[in-house]
């Protein structure tokens, strides 16, 4: 078959498989530091096995490894169908993908180390930054140029989402990573003080917004209708939601910043967009959900859409639970409790981490010439685990969240602290224990996962596919 | 004009640019370009069932 006849997938396949691979390494990274908050000799006096340094590479692995090779998979699969082109640059592309795993393959070396910047979720030391930078400008020529040589007229709404999450994320890199080299392995930001914080959550807030959000959701608009069989709920909601999204939530930062030294404007103001938000967000969530409105019996047969329509339900709580917190005087509650744990862990498990995991039980198989996965039997047995486990995951994070939120608040008569801090740690304990189980049946669900891959993909020699014709 | 007015002008625009993306998107003539747009992800189903197969086996 003529190259250009047929569509890339070879490097779809590639990051497909190794989203599956870092989904186990970075889940049980996690189980691993959430026995350590139980056991903290667990680390064994291993200065590389430290909570503090395994916990960074906990969250780049599941959301830069894992959520990034989804993110990559997915975009380079939509943008050839739903553009009916060959993806631009088989070396570029080629490149990313090897860039890429260089980039997680470094942080798993120099985080456990304790080489790190300290800027949350932008731990990496500059040479890695710099590597990300051109593995991203690389990412972005091969989306685009696509786009640009597409033989259909109108560009799909999934790749808005992912053309503005591809921009945006690497404008939040760079400036949030400009520092000064002092060593290979040292740098100092050319922020300091109150500008560092504001620029870090500018960029941390996001990475949620655009990263963990707009890039799922253009994996939301493209395999939700796709699994349903039916087009999505309203295509004109499609487009309101996604540009009031991506103009709100780049001012939604100074919510990580309430009662600090960030002047109260700025606080102020990164609250009511949070709360403003909550619109867009919920219109997404609403689209997509109701795909399957006169479709709703599939959900008896179908766990991969069961996975969508709760992942999407997670989208709609945390979205929710979100702009709640972002509140000054909720905030004065949650903040640096396990509140805030699990409604990241809602959105990350249940939301990013489920709506992956549909759609790669929808693409592994198209990917390699399979009418379907191994066994549905086990994507429902995953589908259950997911949940149960996310479930968990939550409830007990809030009730210790709360708890300690008021046990720091609580006052004596004569204005002491009631409680000492490590009665607020003694009481978190058992809620640590759930936490480490809905984690571990999580985990559970991701290894029965790699063994239906690997029944459905062995022994296949993926054939091309062709591009489709213009009409 | 005192900075007051300026920042009510610009939130009049934003919202004004709002209500228009919304007009916008939810004209009549965006209709026909937007239906076919959502078909997209359903175009190509890699050796699958075409939709109106699908919709037939539905319907039965």
């Amino acid at each position: 078959m003529d190259l250009q006849s047929s569509y890339n997938d070879k490097v779809v396949r590639q990051f497909a498989i190794m989203t599956v691979v870092w989904g186990v390494v970075g889940m049980l990274v996690g189980i691993i530091i959430a026995a350590q908050l139980i056991w903290p000799q667990l680390s064994m006096d291993v200065p590389w096995l430290t909570y503090s340094r395994l916990r960074p590479l906990h969250t780049n692995a599941v959301i830069f490894a894992f959520g990034g090779s989804a993110l990559f998979a997915t975009a380079y699969y939509v943008v050839q169908r739903t553009c009916h082109v060959r993806l631009a640059f088989d070396k570029l592309a080629a490149f990313t993908f090897w860039g890429w795993q260089l980039v997680i393959v470094l942080a798993a070396i120099t985080l456990p180390l304790g080489i790190t910047q300290s800027k949350e979720y932008a731990e990496l030391e500059w040479p890695i930054d710099l590597l990300i930078a051109v593995v991203w400008v690389s990412f972005a020529i091969v989306f685009f140029v696509t786009i640009g040589r597409r033989r259909v007229k109108h560009i799909y709404v999934a790749n808005w989402f992912y053309g503005a999450y591809i921009l945006t994320v690497a404008v939040l890199h760079i400036f949030n990573n400009l520092a000064v080299p002092v060593s290979l392995w040292k740098s100092y930001p050319i922020y300091s003080g109150v500008v560092d914080a504001m620029m870090q959550w500018w960029y941390g807030h996001n990475a949620v917004g655009f990263f963990l959000t707009a890039g799922f959701l253009g994996m939301m608009y493209y395999f939700v209708p796709k699994q349903a069989q039916r087009p999505i709920y309203s295509y004109r909601l499609s487009v309101v939601h996604f540009w009031a999204l991506i103009a709100i939530y780049m001012w939604a930062g100074p919510h990580h910043l309430h009662y600090t030294s960030l002047p109260n404007w700025a606080q102020s103001l990164g609250m009511v967009f949070s709360i403003i938000l909550l619109a867009p967000s919920w219109g997404g969530m609403i689209n997509g959900i109701m795909t399957l409105s006169g479709a709703w019996h599939k959900l008896r047969t179908d766990p991969i859409l069961k996975f969508m329509i709760v992942s999407l339900s997670f989208y709609g709580m945390s979205t929710f639970e979100g702009p709640m917190m972002s509140i000054k005087t909720v905030n004065a509650l949650s903040h640096y409790t396990d509140w805030t744990i699990g409604h990241v862990h809602s959105g990350a498990l249940g939301w990013v981490a489920m709506m992956t995991i549909g759609s790669m039980y929808c693409l592994i198989p198209r990917l390699f010439n399979k009418a379907g996965m191994y066994s549905t039997r086990l994507i429902d047995v995953h589908f259950w685990t997911s949940t149960i486990g996310v479930v968990l995951y939550a409830v007990s994070m809030w009730i210790s969240g709360i708890t300690q939120g008021l046990m720091w608040r609580a006052l004596n008569d004569d204005g002491t602290l009631t409680y000492s801090f490590i009665e607020s740690i003694k009481f978190t304990y058992p809620y640590y224990g759930i936490r480490l189980l809905g984690g571990l049946i999580f985990f559970t669900g991701m290894l029965v996962m790699v063994y239906n891959v690997y029944m459905t993909i062995r022994r296949v020699k993926p054939e091309p596919v062709a591009v489709i014709q213009p009409a | 004009m005192d900075i007051g007015t300026v920042r009510g002008l610009i939130t009049l625009a934003i919202l004004l640019l709002f209500l228009g993306l919304w007009a916008w998107s939810w004209s009549r003539k965006r209709k026909t370009e937007y239906d076919a747009a959502a078909q997209l992800p359903l175009a190509d189903d890699d050796g699958r069932l075409p939709p109106e197969e699908i919709e037939k086996e539905h319907n039965a």
